[in-house]
């Protein structure tokens, strides 16, 4: 379970994240809308440890984790997705994967040097889970391909693939689906339900797709300006007037008729 | 005519030594930048201090420096990569978390200022008048077997090298180097302890040069500050680097051995010169080889053996790998 308590962030004049409080529920799948620069990355970068809040606190599982390191919070088995793919570029996309696992013993030199045995035992694991990954992404044919040869949508996924290379207890994911075709953001959003129902993953996803957001989350929070609007179902959010106001006219969100076919379908975007 | 082959092998051999020496040093930047992306503008400064250490330590006693203490040449060479740790991890500890640009303006300010430290001070270094009676091993065997001795010692630690850090690149260790370099910020998301990791490849690297330096000292018999120039090291070793293929150790070493190559025949090519453009071949020299890197880097961006990912072990291999 993520806390976030009362935090806020400004740079210089602006107050991205402004007394923002949100909790994600154990097993849930949090939503996070919100217009354009309503906060979303930066409260996601403040959770993930990118960012110190300038008020406020982070408590994961009920342990406060304000100000501790990615790498720290990683450990404590908290992953995100960046919105703008980071991918590495003059790696191969295999090799993208195969960085995340924790605790590879030939990440000491001296392991190495004197160990290469076992390092090749390690390799050899890691690169079949990264081969499985990849299958379920359908990234496979590209397996040896640079990651910076590969499309906007296939970067995106890559990002999602790094989070299955390691047993996470919560994952962030920050718009995800943009980029990435209907049909296949269909699939993933399975897999996501498929890692949250079997493996217990919590999830909480910023997304712009009303449609993907209506199928996966429960709750969805909408943020705007650095603060929580409201929280509730989509059906809630739906019919607040104060959303709508906040998306500017609020066509996007009247217009559409809550679709069985849901993400998979193939709307006109 | 007999006099004259010995003289070119004689020259051949000088050349392949200085190669070695400078292969260590682009190895270990090749640690540094090739892999983890840290630019060390600095490499003149772990150069002198690895090359002031083993001769202090190496040399028999002298009133004009601190010591010497006389201790057989590996000794001198384990500890000038001591000293050149050292002095990169609390280099590393202050400038690693500045962005890549500032580390490169710091790192140039410290090599200065060491080099300074070694021209001033004198009970230390012996100031201008610098250390000599570096001895060499296998020293006093009579040409050539004295020079082929040395180049043997050489030869077998640029192996050596070679071999230990071609398997880091090749283990999970380079290929978290590789992500920091590529991108820091998914680097820490995938959970790796950046800075612990460029902390590690900084000093590593610089250990390198600190033995680089040791072994150009015992080359010399003799050093001075002049030989540790900006110029003569940093600026060499980087363009060995990128002309041999920034991120592949081979490329690394042939890097060295073609810069070396031709720094050294310019040389020859300057002596003929009349004597007022004589002057002027110091920065000729530097000129060609500017020019001969601009060269290189039209045909082949990535160095002349570019950085290839290496092939992990599974069903299929990797080879399929590369290309761009
Ligand atoms: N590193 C930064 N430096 C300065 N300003 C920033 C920085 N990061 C974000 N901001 C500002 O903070 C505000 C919130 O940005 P943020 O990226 O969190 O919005 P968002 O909700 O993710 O928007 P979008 O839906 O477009 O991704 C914006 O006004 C943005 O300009
Ligand atoms: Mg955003």
């Amino acid at each position: 379970m993520i806390v976030v308590d009362h935090v806020s962030k400004h740079f210089g004049g602006i107050k991205a994240v402004n007394d923002c409080s949100i909790t994600v529920e154990t097993g849930s799948i949090t939503g996070v809308i919100g217009p354009n620069g309503a906060g979303k990355t930066t409260l996601f970068n403040i959770i993930a440890g990118v960012y110190k809040p300038d008020s406020g606190k982070v408590l994961l599982d009920g342990v406060d984790v304000t100000g501790k390191k990615p790498h720290e919070l990683f450990a404590l088995g908290l992953l995100r997705t960046f919105q703008i793919a980071h991918e590495f570029s003059n790696m191969t996309v295999l090799e993208n994967l195969m960085v995340v696992p924790p605790e590879q013993s030939g990440e000491h030199l001296v392991s190495s040097w004197l160990r290469w045995g076992r390092v090749q035992g390690e390799e050899r694991r890691v690169r079949e889970r990264a081969e499985e990954v990849l299958d379920s992404l359908r990234l496979g044919h590209l397996t040896f391909e640079l990651a910076g040869n590969l499309s906007g949508g296939q970067k995106k996924l890559l990002e999602l693939g790094r989070t299955m290379m390691t047993d996470a207890k919560v994952v962030l994911l920050d718009e995800l689906g943009a980029g990435v075709n209907r049909t296949l953001l269909g699939e993933l959003a399975s897999d996501i339900e498929r890692l949250n129902r079997d493996h217990g993953y919590t999830f909480c996803v910023i997304e712009h797709d009303m449609d993907l957001i209506g199928r996966l989350c429960d709750p969805v929070i909408v943020m705007a300006e650095g603060s929580v609007l409201m929280q509730g179902t989509m059906d809630e959010i739906k019919k607040n007037d104060d959303v709508i106001e906040a998306y500017l006219g609020g066509g996007v969100l009247k217009k559409k008729q809550p679709s069985a076919t849901d993400a998979t379908g193939a709307h006109p975007a | 005519m007999d006099l004259e082959i010995f003289g070119l092998f004689m020259y051949g051999i000088s050349l392949l030594t200085m190669t070695g020496i400078y292969a260590v040093s682009c190895l270990g930047l090749n640690v540094q930048w090739g892999f983890t992306g840290l630019f060390n503008a600095g490499i003149a400064g772990f150069f002198a201090v690895g090359a002031y250490t083993s001769a202090i330590l190496t040399t028999p006693e002298h009133a004009g420096h601190f010591g010497g203490f006389g201790l057989p040449v590996p000794v001198g060479m384990a500890a000038s990569m001591i000293t050149a740790g050292i002095i990169a991890y609390a280099v590393a500890k202050i400038c690693l978390r500045l962005r890549s640009d500032y580390l490169a303006i710091a790192t140039l300010g410290i090599a200065e200022i060491l080099r300074l430290i070694l021209k001033n001070e004198q009970w230390l270094t012996g100031g201008s008048l610098g250390i000599s009676h570096i001895p060499r091993p296998f020293d006093g065997r009579g040409q050539p077997w004295s020079e082929l001795g040395f180049l043997a010692v050489v030869v077998v630690i640029v192996l050596a090298i070679y071999w230990l850090i071609e398997r880091g690149l090749k283990a999970p260790w380079g290929r978290v180097m590789r992500a920091i370099r590529e991108n820091e910020t998914a680097a820490e998301a995938a959970g790796k302890n950046v800075e612990r990791y460029r902390l590690e490849a900084f000093v590593f690297g610089a250990m390198f040069m600190g033995l680089g330096g040791a072994l150009s000292a015992h080359a010399f018999k003799f050093i001075s500050p002049e030989a540790f120039e900006p110029l003569l090291v940093t600026f060499l070793v980087w363009v060995m680097l990128i002309i041999g293929g920034s991120g592949n150790n081979k490329g690394a070493i042939l890097g060295a051995f073609i810069v070396w190559t031709i720094w050294s025949m310019t040389e020859l090519f300057t002596g003929f010169l009349p004597s007022d453009w004589a002057i002027r071949a110091s920065y000729i020299r530097v000129f060609l080889i500017g020019l001969i890197l601009q060269l290189v880097l039209q045909f082949y961006a990535k160095g002349l053996i570019p950085e290839k990912p290496p092939v992990i072990p599974g069903k299929n291999g990797g080879e399929k790998a590369g290309g761009d």
